[in-house]
Parts: C-alpha cells; structure tokens; sequence
C-alpha cells in the first residue's frame, strides 16, 4: 500500500523557525536537512526534496521501516508533520502506532532487537544520525505516556525535574517555571498549596495533566502522546483534550489515540496504520467523513478493530 | 470423612507454626533466665561503663564495651566495604548491564553468600591478612581490618541482591519518563531509580549490618580474642560472637559465673539484631512505593 495521500499544509503558516531549537539552530543547517545520513536510505528521491518544501515540516519521515529482530513492525513509512499541528495516529492494536510515535525520539532505542531503515528528519536535522545528542533531541520532543508515570516525588519535584537534570539550580526561576507549566496543564489552583505533597496522591487524571505540565517545563517543540486518555475517566478525558487543543498554540503534537472521537474531536490531520503499514494519511475531515480506502472506513465506522 | 482429614491437617499445620514460635519463645526464655542471673551477680551499670571485659581471668571485670567496640569495629568496616561495591553493583546490574548478563551474573554473586563462612574465615588469616601485612608493618597476625573486609565481601551480596531486587521493582514507565525529558541512564539511574527503590535498598543494607555483628566463624578465627576498647583496626580484638564461641569450647564450668557472662552476650547481641530487624520492617512497610 503506497501513501499517496500527503499532507501538504502549504496554507499553514511556518512559525517553527521562531522557536529557538536547539536541533535546527545550528548555522551551518538551519535550512539544511542533513541528507547524508548514516542511516540506510532506500529511497533517491530523498535528495530531490526541495529545500523550500522541507521548511514547511517539522517532522519528516522518509521510508521509514522498523524490525524488531525478524519482525517487521512498520513498513515503509513516509509522512510530513507540519508545525503547531495536531496529528493523531489511530489503528488497531499491534498495529505499529505506538512504535513509529517511539521513533521520533527514539525511545525505541532501549530494546535491543529494535532496527530502523530510513530516516526521520525532526527540523531538518536527520535524528538518527550518529551525532545527534539523544538527550538534546529529547528535550525538543518530549512525551507523554499511555499511564500517568510521576515521579515518587513530590508535585514541584516532577515539575521541574526536566530542569533540574539540565544542571539548573537558581530556586526561583525553577518555581517560576514550575508554576508556568502547571497553569498551562490548569493544574496550579488544585495544587498550588500543596506543592510538597507526593504526586502519588494526586487523582489519576491530576497525575497525567501533572506529567503534561512536567514535560512542558523543559519547553519542547514537539510533543509525542502515546494515549494519553486511556486510563482516564470521561471527565479528565474532556479536560486533557481541551488542553491538547490548546497547547497546539505552542506545541506540534502528536497524538496515538484508540478513541474514534477524541482523533475526530483534536486533531488537524490523522493518520490509519494496520499491520505496520501507514494506509492512509490526511486531514481529519476528510479522513472521518471520505475515507479512501475500504478499511479505514471499516475501522473508523467501528467494523472492525 | 473428608471433614475430619481437613480438620487434622489443620491442625498439623498449626502445630508447625507453634513450633517455630515456641522456640523462638523458648530461646529467648533461656537467654532472659540465665541473663537474670547473671545481673543479680553483676550490677547492669557497671556491665554497660566498665571497659574491661575479663571474666576468665582471676581479677574479673564484666564490661561489654570491649565486646561491643570490637563487634561494630568489625561490622563498621565489613559495611564500609560491602557498601559502595553492593550498590554500585546493583545498580550496574539493574541500570546498565544486558539481561543475560544479569542472568548470569546475579546468581554467580549469591553464591558468595553460600561459601561457609568457616572457609572465609581461614582465607581472612592466611591470605588476606600476610597481604595487608605488606603494605600495613606492625598490623599483627589477628585483626579487625582483615576480618571486617573478607566479612564485607561475605555481605556484598545481601546489600547488591537486595537492592537490586528493589531497583528491578521499580516501574519501566518512570525510566522512560525520565529519558523522555532528557535524562542521561546515570542521571535516571541516581535520581529516578535509586530514590524510587530506596526503602529497599535501606531495608538491604540494615540487614547487611544485622548480617555483620551476628558473623561468628569470621572474626572468630582472624579477629583474635582479645576483649579491647579500641578504634585501631591492626590489632587483635574480641567480638561478642567470638567470645561466645571462646567460652563454648572452652572448658568453663555449667552454671558458674563464668559460663553466664556468654548468656549476657548473648542478650545483648540478639538485642541489637532484634533492634535492627525491627527498624528494617519498619522502614520496609513505612517508605514502601505503592505502584500499580
């Protein structure tokens, strides 16, 4: 199954150069995307892409395909991510979403049988190119598990822990930014006078929007969510969607979702995965209303999946 | 039929587990009852501030404090080498190493636990000691030095095994929310692993120290059994277990004062055993990190 459909979100206005990433501000690639990779290509076409179209992307994936010792898990993988977007992966379980959501900042990395051919440009900037610092990359892509996962610590310590392993220590600048980021997640009111409380006894959807808050701190460009809702109950669902919605001010995201409504409700464009393969990508309207293929339908109408 | 069989088998079972109370009751019967005696002789003050321990020799002094100093001597300096290698361990296995070779490795290192301890002793005084000889002149043949680091080696397991089932006990999820952030594996495996299994790790190291004073064979045979007030680790020393097992074997007459002054160290040790055990479950259900 080729992916003939592409977002192309030339309309959308660029504003990812304003962003001040590390990944991308290096003078010499600002513009540049790093073509020469260290990562089998597979693909010519690569190197035809043209500079002015690849300013649109902040994500750029190019036949990307993942094994996990004989196991294909994602095959041939190709899909542009344009900035301050939202894009929701669905599809069946086992289906790949998960894994190709890992492989933009490589936290697949950790499994030993895990390989990767292709390449995944984040700014331009090959991200599995050897030199790239996984912790910097990581800091520009940050996540959000399926689980709330605080810290054993308490509420501020999880705030700013992303600050503090930077090696930052000036203690008012790290409320301050503590307190930034847990009144974008809404959390501030419910725990501002309870900062020193463990974060375990916070509600499970208090606990996500916590984890939210958490990776906010350490400013990222992108943020990767791997079902954030799905240990919640409907009422911190509604409230960790609005916020999605509303980070997408700032944030491109990426969002893998089970929930039908939840992609159709936040997402600007959606992707259908089954069997490691990306069947079809576009807008989220056109997705959900004019679907091109038999079994994205099937799976959106809830036929099967 | 079937009722009556269940009934009985009810029965034995808590039969068995009287057993093991009783005795436990029974011990410390004994030790309470032959202790008493002792102290009706001794005065409890002059046990606890006198600084010689010489109840063998004519001129008799029941101080413990010789006993003791050379009881955590020792301990002090088995935890101060079992310490540093059992976490770094630990956390090399949980953090760093591949699962096969934690496999492989975390079983290899308990078998140091099921070397007799006997064993351990004699390599203390033949090789380990003549060793430190060389580099330390003047250090006599039995010491708290040599005893207190082949004993840490004896230990390293409890404190790695321990911690390194505690830091496996930590969820994976809190690993990835600290590399999703940037986190290099030492800064997750020092500020997200070990705080998050730290009520274990303690749990292992107090046990490590309960481990250490109660060690008999060791210190009994390359410690010396010379009762000595003193922090200096080149010269012989006696420890309560050792001085136990001097008075055991010895030909010291049954109910004599003599032969009580073992049950008086035996009070004391199982005392601090019994402290430090406690204070262990303690921590254990105190700090313990509830995770789904």
């Amino acid at each position: 199954m080729k992916n003939d459909l592409i977002i192309l979100p030339s309309a959308q206005p660029s504003f990812f150069k304003s962003m001040g990433s590390d990944i991308i501000n290096t003078k010499t690639s600002s513009n540049e995307p790093v073509i020469e990779s260290e990562v089998i290509t597979n693909n010519q076409e690569i190197t035809s892409v043209k500079k002015s179209e690849k300013k649109e992307y902040q994500i750029l994936v190019k036949n990307v395909n993942v094994f996990y010792s004989e196991f294909q898990a994602l095959k041939d993988i190709n899909m542009e991510v344009s900035p301050k977007s939202i894009t929701a992966f669905i599809g069946p379980s086992g289906c790949g979403k998960s894994t190709f959501l890992r492989t933009l900042n490589r936290m697949n990395d950790y499994i030993d049988s895990f390989k990767i051919k292709g390449d995944i440009f984040i700014n331009g900037k090959n991200i599995y190119n050897e030199k790239i610092i996984l912790e910097q990359l990581r800091k520009d892509v940050g996540m959000v598990f399926q689980k709330p996962n605080p810290f054993p610590k308490s509420i501020l310590e999880n705030a700013i822990y992303g600050l503090r392993i930077q090696g930052i220590k000036d203690k008012s600048f790290l409320a301050e930014r503590a307190e930034d980021s847990l009144k974008q997640v809404g959390l501030w009111d419910e725990v501002k006078d309870n900062l020193k409380k463990s974060a375990l006894a916070l509600s499970g959807g208090q606990q996500q929007r916590l984890c939210i808050a958490r990776t906010l701190a350490v400013e990222p460009e992108i943020i990767l969510m791997d079902e954030p809702t799905s240990a919640l109950d409907p009422i911190s669902t509604g409230r960790i969607e609005e916020l999605i919605f509303e980070l997408k001010k700032n944030y491109t995201i990426v969002i893998v979702t089970h929930n039908m409504q939840q992609a159709s409700r936040i997402s600007d464009n959606t992707a259908f995965f089954y069997l490691g393969e990306l069947v079809e990508q576009g807008k989220t309207n056109d997705i959900f209303t004019n679907p091109k293929y038999k079994r994205t339908e099937n799976y959106i109408t809830g036929r099967f999946g | 039929m079937r009722r009556y069989k269940e009934l009985v088998i009810e029965k034995f079972l808590l039969f068995s587990a009287l057993i093991t109370i009783l005795t436990t009751v029974g011990i410390i019967l004994v030790l309470a009852i032959e202790a008493f005696k002792f102290f009706s002789e001794v005065s409890i003050f002059d046990f606890f501030t006198d600084t010689e321990w010489t109840p063998l020799f004519t001129i008799k002094h029941y101080g413990i404090l010789p006993l003791l100093s050379g009881t955590f001597l020792t301990s002090f300096i088995a935890i101060a080498v079992a310490l540093p290698l059992g976490l770094t361990i630990a956390v090399f296995l949980s953090e760093y190493a591949p699962k096969k070779f934690r496999n492989f490795i975390k079983p290899s290192l308990e078998l140091l636990a099921a070397v007799p301890t006997v064993v351990y002793g004699f390599f203390a005084l033949t090789i380990v000691t003549p060793f430190l000889q060389q580099i330390i002149p003047g250090m006599s043949g039995f010491n708290s030095l040599s005893a207190g680091i082949v004993m840490g080696i004896m230990i390293i397991p409890i404190i790695s095994s321990l911690s390194e089932d505690a830091l496996n006990a930590v969820p994976y999820s809190l690993r990835e929310a600290s590399y999703g952030m940037g986190s290099t594996r030492l800064q997750t495996a020092f500020k997200v692993a070990v705080p998050a299994a730290s009520s274990g790790i303690v749990v292992s190291i107090i046990l490590a120290i309960s481990r250490a004073i109660g060690e008999t064979m060791i210190v009994a045979i390359a410690a010396g059994q010379q009762p000595r007030l003193t922090a200096n680790p080149f010269v012989p020393i006696e420890t309560l277990t050792a001085y136990i097992v001097q008075v055991s074997l010895g030909d010291v007459q049954h109910d004599s004062i003599e032969y009580r002054t073992i049950f008086a160290a035996g009070i004391t040790l199982f005392v601090f055993t019994f402290i430090l055990n406690n204070i262990s479950h303690w921590v254990k259900n105190k700090y313990r990190e509830e995770y789904e």
